[in-house]
This record gives structure tokens, C-alpha cells and sequence, in this order.
């Protein structure tokens, strides 16, 4: 079996800054790989080389089997793999009707059309209305989503890289600045994607009540490189990562 | 249910465009200050669908505008008296430049964007006041008129009567005015608005955004250039200034001064400026510095500009 995401190797120069070096990492389908780490470990460099908003400086990135190294972040997109930010990207002076519609149609190719035609029309809102379901957001989908709280925008962000039909689905600290009730109701909808519609998710994160409520596998990262790797009862035994990360055993 | 509320604003404006040849006359104007207005009322609508809808300031604006004006009058003065293929001239003359330019220049964003569409609306300027033998150079284009137009049997003496000439560019004002409207309600309207709103969010929902900024740019300039080719018609006259960057900032802030998060705003900037220029400008020479004051108390004290207030006054 391949693996749906495969990195090899992948270093990310910035002039003399060494901002990922030479991590590898394999995501089965299915999984939900979480990647861990302290801050300035190069996490989200990672993420970005995965997504395309950089190529890296060398080593491959193959995603179902093809090179994808090369590729742009539209292309990226378009073979299945969404991210979200670690700072909520969305489209704060429209409606969460309007944010999530964008995302539906841009996923059907219409971002181009002129108009829709009834039956793609139909098509559209109802897909939009499913989505918005999804998350419990359908009582708010005339609010401008700037207005909303941090949880609600984060479940929009979330909702629209869904809205792209993903086959990986990367969330950069999809909990980060939240209150506990927040983080468990992002905490539960995650754990519903993963586990009924059975969608492969990398997911970065600092709350370890997520990361060990949530993830099959974990990558641990510290100053760019990578330091260990296994199921959640591995790493937490793991002497080296508690060393660098839980903090020493006195 | 909102329908009615919701157009009525547009019918007003509609109300107010058609009547303006008698209502203009009793607040001090004339006709032809009326199709000034509406003219650089295209041209600030045409300048805003890209700057308030895609959220990309260009400064360099004029140089489409201009090259819509020498299209038309060029046209009109070497090759045909039609004011038709005129107009056509024109608007095919600045389209095709934005097409070139803005391919070359979407990549860019923010100031840098804006420098460089400055620097090249100054090459189109120099080249026109430069070139004397075909563009007359600093004084103009001159010795050429619009022609009446013939639609079949139908004639319309747009040459002689200022008030026929003033429907001809309303009605070409109406199309451009609900073409850019019913882009904008479009799904590729709406990108344009997830654009301006977020650029990186728009990218990973997988939209190719330098391509939608490179249409945007130039459905922009050709409205533009078609905003310039009337201008031309209306003067029987143009000159270098219809392509200098001070007549960029303008539109720029005839869209800000009528509030560029609403589809009239510039239009209703545009009237303002307009009206001020032909007003203060008899009286004395220093009319900028009034419209400067007038802008800035307008940008301190009401940001989303003058409709962005009416509007805030009616929902809330």
C-alpha cells in the first residue's frame, strides 16, 4: 500500500536560518498524524512546504505516489490536499454563507462563471447548506464572519477546506487561543471527520489533551528537525522527546 | 421580501441619471457639465471594480482613460468619421494595453502594484505629448468632431444637441454600469470579493488568483477606456492630461470620496468632484485645495465615504 502523503527528506532554507532539516514522514491513508514540537521548530514551515505556498530548498514531497514538489498551491489543491492557518484565514467582511459558498464553488470550477445555471445553482446551496450543517453553523450563515467568536471562525475555516473535497486535510493549531469549551467542540468535529468520513488529517498542536484524545501516529519536531515518531503510547514513553519537549523528569 | 428596499436606491440613482439635463440647470450647471459627470462616473466605477470589489489600488487608471480618448479621437480624425468605430477604436486600444501590462504586472501587490501602474501610465503620457506629428503633443488633438450617429434609418444628432449627446453616453453608461453589476453578483464576482477579502485563503481554496486579477484588471480598464473615449466625444477635443497620473489620483478619489464598498459610491464622488471643480475653479484657481480638504475630512470623519454613511444612517 502507498502512502498518502510521503516526504522525503525535505530541508527548507531561509538565507542561513535552517528551518526544516531533512524531515521525512509518511501519512497512511486514513490516519490522523498529529506533528508536535516546541515553538520555532519548524512545524509550520513544514506545513507550508507540504501545501505549496514555498517549494523547499531540497528533498521530494509525493502525494498519492506523484511528485508533487513542484507544483503550485492551486495545483496542490486541486489533487486534494486543504489546509487551514495557524491565524484564522477567512473572508471577514462577507457571511459564512458567503464564505463557505466560495469554497463550494471554487471546488466545482464555477469561480469563473459568469452564472450558474439553476440545476448547478441548486447544486451549490444545497452542498453549501450540508457543509454548514456540518459544523452547527447553519443558525449563523447570514452573520458577517468577522463578527463571530475565534471557535466559530475556526469551524468556517474548517468547513471551507472541507468544502474542497480533501483527501488530506492540514490544520495548523486548529485549537490555538481557545477557551476549553471551544477547543473540545473543534476537538469533536475533528474526531467526526476522522472517524466517520474516514478523511486522512495532519494536524498541528500544542493542547497534548487533543493531540492523545485524537491522533494515531505523532511526529515530534525540535529546531527543524525531526526527533521521533510513533503512536501516541511510544512518544509519550519516549526519553529524548520528553527530554526536549514534556520538560525532564526531576 | 427586501426586494422593493433594495432597489430602491438603485431606482433613485436611475431616477436622478436621467433627469440630471433638467435638474443640473438649477443648481448653476449645464448639459455638458452633466455628461462630465456621468462620464468620469463610469470611469470612477470602472477604477473601483477593481480597487473597492478586488481590493488592488492601481494609480495609473488615466492611461487606459487615455488611450480610450486618443482611440476615439485618432479614429475620428485619420481613418473614419464614425463615432462608432470611434468609440470602438478606443475602448480596443486601452483594453489591449491592460491586457499586455496587466499581465505583466499582477504578480505584484500593495504600493508596488500601484508604483508600477503609475510608471506606466507616464510612458503612455510622454509618448502622446512627445509625439507632435500624430498626437499633437502638448496642445492637443484638435480638428475633429463626433459624427452623428445612423442606427439604420434611425439618426441621432449626437454632433449638434448637447441633451441627445447626453443620452448617448447615459445609455452606454447603463450597459457598462449593469455589466460590471451583474459580474460582480456572479460566482467570479464573488471571487474577486474572496480576493480582496483574503488573498491567501482564496489561493488554498485553490482559485489561480493572479489570473482573476489579470481579468479583473482589465474588465477595469476596458470600462475605463470606454469611460476615456466619451470624454473625448464630449470635449471634440483631448490632450496629454487625459493620460497624466494626477487624472489617476482623481478617479482614485472620486471612488473613496463616494465610498468604494458601495456599487454608486464613485459615481456619487465622481458628481461631487466634478460639480466642485466646474464650480470653485471660475472663482478661483486653488480649486484642488478645497476638493483636498473636502477629501481628507472625508477619509478622517467618514471612511467608507459619503454613501458608506447614508447607508449606515438607513439600516441602522
Amino acid at each position: 500500500m502507498t502512502s498518502l502523503l510521503a516526504v522525503d527528506n525535505v530541508t527548507q532554507r531561509f538565507g542561513r536560518l535552517v528551518a526544516v532539516n531533512g524531515v521525512s514522514m509518511l501519512v497512511e491513508p486514513g490516519e490522523l498524524h498529529a506533528v508536535i514540537g516546541p515553538n520555532g521548530a519548524g512545524k509550520t514551515t513544514f506545513f507550508n512546504l507540504v501545501s505549496g505556498l514555498f517549494p523547499p530548498t531540497s528533498g521530494r514531497i509525493y502525494f498519492d505516489g506523484q511528485d508533487i514538489t513542484a507544483l503550485a498551491a492551486h495545483q496542490r489543491v486541486a489533487l486534494g490536499i486543504a489546509r487551514t492557518f495557524q491565524v484564522t484565514e477567512i473572508f471577514p467582511e462577507l457571511t459564512v454563507n458567503e464564505n463557505v459558498r466560495i469554497a463550494v464553488e471554487a471546488t466545482c470550477g464555477h469561480h469563473l462563471r459568469l452564472f450558474l445555471p439553476r440545476r448547478l445553482e441548486a447544486e451549490v446551496r444545497e452542498r453549501t447548506r450540508e457543509l454548514l450543517d456540518t459544523a452547527g453553523l447553519a443558525g449563523k450563515s447570514d452573520r458577517l464572519v468577522g463578527e463571530l467568536s475565534h471557535g466559530d471562525q475556526r469551524a468556517t475555516e474548517i468547513v471551507m477546506s472541507l468544502a474542497l473535497e480533501p483527501r488530506l486535510l492540514l490544520l495548523d493549531e486548529p485549537t490555538a487561543g481557545m477557551s476549553d469549551q471551544e477547543t473540545y467542540a473543534i476537538a469533536q468535529l475533528i474526531r467526526r471527520l476522522h472517524r466517520e468520513r474516514r478523511l486522512t488529517i495532519v494536524l498541528i498542536e500544542h493542547d497534548m489533551r487533543v493531540i492523545f484524545h485524537l491522533a494515531d501516529r505523532i511526529t515530534v519536531m525540535a529546531e527543524g528537525a525531526l526527533l521521533a515518531q510513533g503512536s501516541p503510547d511510544e512518544i509519550g514513553r519516549d526519553e529524548s522527546v520528553q527530554a526536549a519537549y514534556l520538560g525532564s523528569p526531576r | 421580501m427586501r426586494a422593493l428596499p433594495r432597489r430602491a436606491p438603485d431606482l433613485l440613482v436611475w431616477a436622478l441619471l436621467i433627469a440630471m439635463p433638467w435638474w443640473m440647470p438649477a443648481i448653476g450647471g449645464y448639459t455638458e457639465l452633466a455628461s462630465r459627470v456621468v462620464v468620469m462616473g463610469l470611469a470612477a466605477l470602472a477604477l473601483n471594480f477593481l480597487l473597492g470589489y478586488t481590493g488592488v489600488l492601481s494609480f495609473g487608471h488615466a492611461a487606459y482613460f487615455g488611450l480610450g480618448a486618443y482611440g476615439a479621437a485618432m479614429t475620428l480624425k485619420y481613418l473614419a468619421p464614425s463615432t462608432g468605430l470611434a468609440i470602438v477604436v478606443g475602448v480596443v486600444a486601452g483594453t489591449a494595453a491592460a491586457l499586455l501590462i496587466g499581465a505583466l504586472i499582477v504578480k505584484l501587490r500593495g504600493v508596488y502594484f500601484a508604483m508600477v501602474t503609475i510608471a506606466f501610465g507616464q510612458v503612455f503620457y510622454f509618448v502622446t505629448f512627445r509625439w507632435n506629428s500624430v498626437t499633437g503633443g502638448d496642445d492637443g488633438l484638435t480638428g475633429w468632431s463626433r459624427q452623428p450617429l445612423r442606427l439604420g434609418p434611425l439618426a441621432l444628432d449626437i454632433q449638434h444637441g448637447e441633451r441627445t449627446f447626453y443620452y448617448f453616453a447615459l445609455a452606454l453608461f447603463a450597459l457598462a454600469a449593469a455589466g460590471m453589476a451583474a459580474l460582480l453578483r456572479s460566482p467570479f464576482g464573488r471571487t474577486l470579493l474572496a480576493i480582496r477579502e483574503n488573498e491567501r485563503r482564496a489561493r488554498f481554496l485553490g482559485i489561480p488568483v493572479e489570473r482573476h486579477l489579470w481579468f479583473s484588471f482589465v474588465i477595469s480598464c476596458l470600462f475605463t477606456s470606454l469611460a476615456g473615449a466619451l470624454f473625448a466625444l464630449l470635449n471634440n477635443f483631448t490632450d496629454p492630461r487625459a493620460l497624466r497620473w494626477d487624472l489617476s489620483g482623481n478617479f482614485v478619489i472620486m471612488a473613496v470620496l463616494g465610498g468604494m464598498r458601495s456599487f454608486w459610491g464613485p459615481l456619487v464622488g465622481a458628481g461631487v468632484f466634478v460639480l466642485l471643480q466646474d464650480f470653485i475653479s471660475t472663482r478661483t484657481q486653488n480649486w484642488m485645495s478645497l476638493v483636498g480638504a473636502i477629501f481628507v475630512l472625508v477619509v478622517l470623519f467618514f471612511p467608507r465615504g459619503v454613501l458608506g454613511v447614508v447607508r449606515r444612517r438607513t439600516t441602522a
